[in-house]
């Protein structure tokens, strides 16, 4: 791990942890926005009770920072441990017809991911107040993986021909 | 240059209008939507001062997801209309975006010419070589042995057009890669083309889930250029005779003094003009 | 001719050459005398299809009263050579009662010359002018003219002086010896048109008709030009370019003419005033964004300089014939405006109105004027100074739930114009809800067309609609460059007791017929003329107004303008059915 990925104050890690919640927390947004549009509300419902948890992420970064402000990253200048973007990159597999399963799978994928960010934080920082705030996060992350799961595990699989559609598709002018 | 230093007065979310997109779920151009509206409100600029022309195609449909002023036209005419607005209007900051069949078909003389004539503004292609809105039909970028398409069922066998390639050849004063599957890149490439002087180029691939499922593989195509960028024509000439379409970032930021007209009088009154035809 | 010298109607002048022979420039020069001897004139010109070096015609009619177009044959003709004369000898009428000068060294008098019977006289002016030192044929030939017209000499020498001032004194002198040598033989001959012109007559102006567009763009609020270049509307792009620049405004020249219609949609859309000129081939291009001007409500003005058509047609002679796609040529209902000048004057009214018609009810404006107006350079009154101000209904910044396309009661909605915080929207060719947000909802279109219509609809256009002369149980319903002939036809006509009204719609688009109704009251029977091989204007009327009276059609394509002989020979035929 370069140098130039360690995160050196409370005040970054904030900072990465508040991009990373807002990105996640608009994304689920935007996939139920999608879902919504494309008439599968079941899917869409749930994309918003996972938002709804993100969101308790957001107001607990902000909570921690107290009166302090968090300092601005851009979005590209967001220290990511690897060579994909962070947030819900996931999103780009989405379908309209996709089942609470395929939405949980991903939203899982998602939150390991935030799970593993803070775990290399906890790996890489010297420093101690960063490691104590990084280990905070990296429990508040555990629990949400945990509750994916456990979501996760009531839906079915999916059949196989879950994407058939017998009709071909029409797009508006 | 409109373009502010960074204060992050407004957040992404605020340069989203509530129109809610039509594209289908897993289309890259959620992904682009959401580059433009982090590359916006990292310029620190307002939803007023930015107007964002497109012509027709599923990508086209941009503006009316934004919150800042736009003009949704006709097939292939948006660089045209972005041209007459900006300079009318320079301290807009003016954007164009569309695909690669409104850019590169019909909008094609346009393209060379927007590039040649380099106004200050900032073109976002998202390429995904077919035409989805008609329902998948073969655009200038796309393989020749696409053989998906009851309008060219052995494929068109045609060399695909490189928009990059055209873009240099004809004065783009900046031109970029990015991919729709790294939205931060991308947003970072379009403050950078914005940023630029002159006409930016910045082609985004951008799959098509429902025409082109194969180009979900895309995300392992893709890789970072493995150089630096250049202000050499000559130099990115040479290393886009070896490009695979993949390498992403910026190819070529040049130094060309964009085109502006001068809107300031010299005379006081219509009578100054009239006198010219008095016998 | 039983006229008495200084009592002509008017005098028609051909000055005839090879390119180099400089007969254009003799022409400007002879008009520009003529103005400021105080008479009215029309210059217009004939040219081959080449570039340099073509065979080229300057026909010059000069009046003592205000010309509208050519006259009915030419008294004066200076043939400087006969290269190509037959190409264009049918647009030189000549009589027994012409006179026509001939360099004996350019050969024998061609055939079609000499059999109008007009009496011709020998003049080497190329060996004359080559006596005087750098002397030219084409100002010797001036010379002859001025002194045939009576045009006073020190005026003649003090338009020599303006004109080559800045070629230095060599080539001043030698005009000046050759107009000498001309005015001199002239007065020899037992040949006289004199004109009297009234010097004090009021402020005169000299200017072509796409100059008066151009200056009426400019007076009408136009800022910003977006144009491809294309005969015979290019002048008013060579005119517009350094003018806009000195009042604050500026072109651009365009890829094509696809991108000169959006790139002024763009500018409109910014807040500009915008224009673009072209002709037939270039507005069949533009009418598709035309439709999205018409959709977005966008104010945009076209000047269509119209030539012979179809395709690429007779690109240098006049033809009224791009009516239709004028007012039928956008896809969809697509209400908008047509405006068409009557006269080289009117050029300059008609395009700062359409501007003001344009702003005012944010739609495009097509201003139909043609070959004949644009590129006919006349001596008119000064146009009076009508302050029509472009009027465009905006918004301020702060405003909250605009709505861009708001259902209001004369259809206008205002606009907001990028920069204007809060008043944010997209402007679209996509049918839209009045949030401007795309719709296929019924309603939604259908309120949209609704409000569109009754933009253009519900607005009082005043008496500018048409020009209206006379009072006669016959009428003539004519438009645009046809109105002027139409209008000296029956002027003559009244000298001969025969009582004709003239109707020109000025606006085409709409079509108001109850104006029209109006303007018929009391008329028996009309005639329809234009220059139109498919009769396109008798067919608007027959299809848009409610005509109380029958109505016969007299029609002709181009390239022949009309004459004003020829259409007092068809009224007179027709009114004495």
């Amino acid at each position: 791990m370069s140098d130039s990925k360690t995160i050196n104050s409370v005040g970054e890690l904030l900072a990465h942890a508040r991009v990373m919640e807002t990105e996640a927390y608009e994304c689920y947004q935007d996939l139920a926005e999608q879902m919504e549009v494309h008439n599968n509300n079941e899917v869409a419902d749930l994309f918003r009770k996972i938002a709804a948890e993100e969101k308790k992420h957001i107001d607990k970064v902000n909570a921690r920072a107290g009166d302090d402000d968090i300092p601005h990253i851009a979005p590209w200048e967001f220290k990511a441990f690897e060579t994909e973007s962070h947030g819900l990159t996931g999103a780009r597999e989405v379908h309209y017809m996709m089942t609470p399963y395929h939405a949980l799978s991903l939203a899982l994928r998602a939150e390991e991911r935030s799970y593993d960010f803070f775990t290399q934080v906890v790996e890489t920082s010297n420093d101690e107040k960063v490691l104590e705030m990084a280990r905070e996060l990296q429990e508040e992350e555990r629990h949400h993986v945990n509750l994916i799961k456990v979501w996760l595990d009531k839906e079915p699989k999916p059949d196989e021909d879950w994407d058939e559609d017998p009709d071909p598709p029409v797009l508006p002018t | 240059m409109s373009v502010q230093p960074a204060t992050k007065a407004l957040s992404a979310r605020d340069f989203k209008s509530d129109v809610k997109p039509v594209w289908c779920p897993g289309c890259g151009d959620y992904s682009v939507l959401s580059s433009i509206t982090k590359a916006l409100a990292e310029l620190g600029l307002s939803p007023e001062e930015v107007a964002v022309i497109s012509g027709i195609g599923c990508s086209s449909r941009i503006p009316a997801y934004l919150n800042s002023y736009g003009f949704h036209g006709v097939h292939g005419r948006a660089t045209a209309l972005a041209t007459g607005l900006k300079l009318s209007r320079p301290e807009l900051t003016v954007l164009v975006t569309g695909g690669d069949g409104d850019g590169f078909s019909i909008g094609g003389n346009h393209f060379l010419h927007a590039c040649r004539r380099n106004v200050d503004m900032t073109y976002i292609v998202m390429d995904n070589r077919v035409y989805g809105m008609t329902k998948g039909q073969p655009s200038p970028t796309t393989e020749p042995d696409w053989d998906n398409s009851a309008l060219a069922p052995a494929g068109t066998g045609l060399r695909p057009f490189n928009p990059l390639v055209i873009a240099l050849a004809s004065g783009a004063n900046f031109i970029a890669r990015a991919f729709s599957g790294d939205p931060n890149g991308t947003a970072q490439l379009i403050v950078e083309a914005i940023k630029t002087p002159g006409f930016s180029f910045v082609e985004i691939l951008s799959p098509c889930v429902t025409f082109r499922p194969d180009q979900r593989e895309w995300k392992t195509d893709v890789h970072p250029s493995p150089v630096d960028p250049t202000e050499d024509i000559g130099r990115a000439a040479r290393r886009l005779m070896t490009d695979d379409g993949f390498n992403l970032g910026v190819l070529y930021s040049g130094h060309r003094k964009p085109y502006a007209l001068n809107f300031d009088a010299s005379v006081d009154s219509l009578s100054d003009l009239e006198q010219q035809f008095a016998v | 001719m039983t006229e008495q010298p200084g009592t002509y109607k008017s005098v028609s002048i051909a000055l005839t050459g090879a390119g180099g022979a400089g007969v254009i420039t003799a022409g400007n020069m002879l008009l520009e005398a003529a103005a400021k001897s105080g008479l009215y004139g029309l210059f217009m010109r004939s040219s081959g299809p080449q570039i340099r070096g073509g065979e080229a015609a300057a026909m010059i009619r000069l009046s003592s009263k205000p010309v509208g177009g050519p006259g009915e044959s030419f008294d004066i003709m200076i043939a400087l050579d006969w290269h190509n004369i037959d190409r264009f000898a049918i647009e030189l009428p000549l009589t027994p009662n012409s006179l026509v000068l001939a360099d004996p060294a350019q050969g024998e008098v061609p055939a079609v010359i000499a059999n109008s019977g007009a009496q011709i006289i020998q003049l080497p002016m190329k060996d004359m002018a080559k006596k005087i030192k750098k002397g030219r044929p084409n100002m010797l030939a001036l010379g002859v003219v001025a002194t045939l017209i009576g045009l006073p000499d020190d005026i003649v020498d003090a338009v020599l002086e303006r004109v080559l001032a800045k070629r230095g004194g060599d080539a001043l002198e030698a005009s000046r010896a050759a107009v000498a040598a001309g005015m001199e033989i002239a007065a020899t001959y037992d040949f006289d048109r004199t004109l009297k012109g009234d010097a004090d007559g009021g402020d005169r102006w000299m200017l072509s008709g796409n100059e008066a567009a151009g200056l009426g763009a400019i007076r009408g609020g136009i800022r910003f030009v977006a144009a491809y270049p294309i005969t015979p509307a290019t002048e008013i792009l060579e005119w517009i370019a350094p003018n806009l620049d000195k009042i604050g405004g500026a072109l651009v020249q365009a890829e094509d003419e696809l991108a000169s219609i959006n790139m002024i949609i763009g500018g409109s859309y910014g807040g500009t005033p915008s224009l673009t000129a072209t002709s037939g081939p270039g507005l069949a291009l533009m009418a598709e964004s035309l439709g999205l001007a018409v959709a977005s409500e966008v104010p945009v003005v076209v000047v269509d300089v119209m030539r012979g058509g179809p395709s690429t047609g007779i690109p240098t002679k006049s033809e009224q014939s791009d009516l239709n796609i004028a007012l039928f040529g956008l896809h969809g209902d697509a209400p908008h405006l047509v405006v068409a000048p009557t006269s080289v004057s009117d050029c300059l009214f008609a395009t700062q109105w359409s501007v003001h018609l344009a702003e005012a009810m944010q739609t495009p404006a097509i201003v139909l004027s043609d070959q004949l107006l644009g590129q006919s350079k006349a001596i008119i009154d000064k146009p009076a100074d009508l302050a029509f101000v472009s009027q465009r209904s905006v918004v301020e910044a702060g405003v909250v739930d605009y709505k861009r396309y708001a259902i209001t009661q004369n259809g206008v909605s205002p606009m907001a114009i990028p920069g204007t915080a809060g008043g944010q929207y997209t402007a679209d060719g996509l049918e839209h809800s009045e949030n401007g947000n795309p719709s296929s909802q019924v309603n939604d279109h259908i309120s949209q067309l609704d409000k569109r219509a009754r933009k253009i609809e519900s607005f009082d256009y005043g008496d500018h609609w048409a020009d209206i002369e006379g009072d006669g149980e016959l009428a003539v319903i004519t438009w645009g460059s046809t109105a002027a002939v139409v209008s000296e036809a029956i002027s003559d006509l009244n000298d001969k007791g025969v009582n004709i009204r003239m109707i020109a719609p000025r606006l085409l688009a709409p079509a108001l017929p109850d104006k029209m109704t109006e303007a018929l009251k009391g008329v028996k029977r009309a005639l329809a003329i234009e220059l139109s091989h498919s009769e396109q204007f008798y067919r608007y009327l027959k299809g848009y107004f409610d005509l109380p009276c029958p109505v016969q059609s007299y029609h002709r394509p181009g390239p022949l303008p009309f004459r004003a002989a020829e259409l007092v020979n068809e009224i007179e035929k027709w009114s004495a059915q």
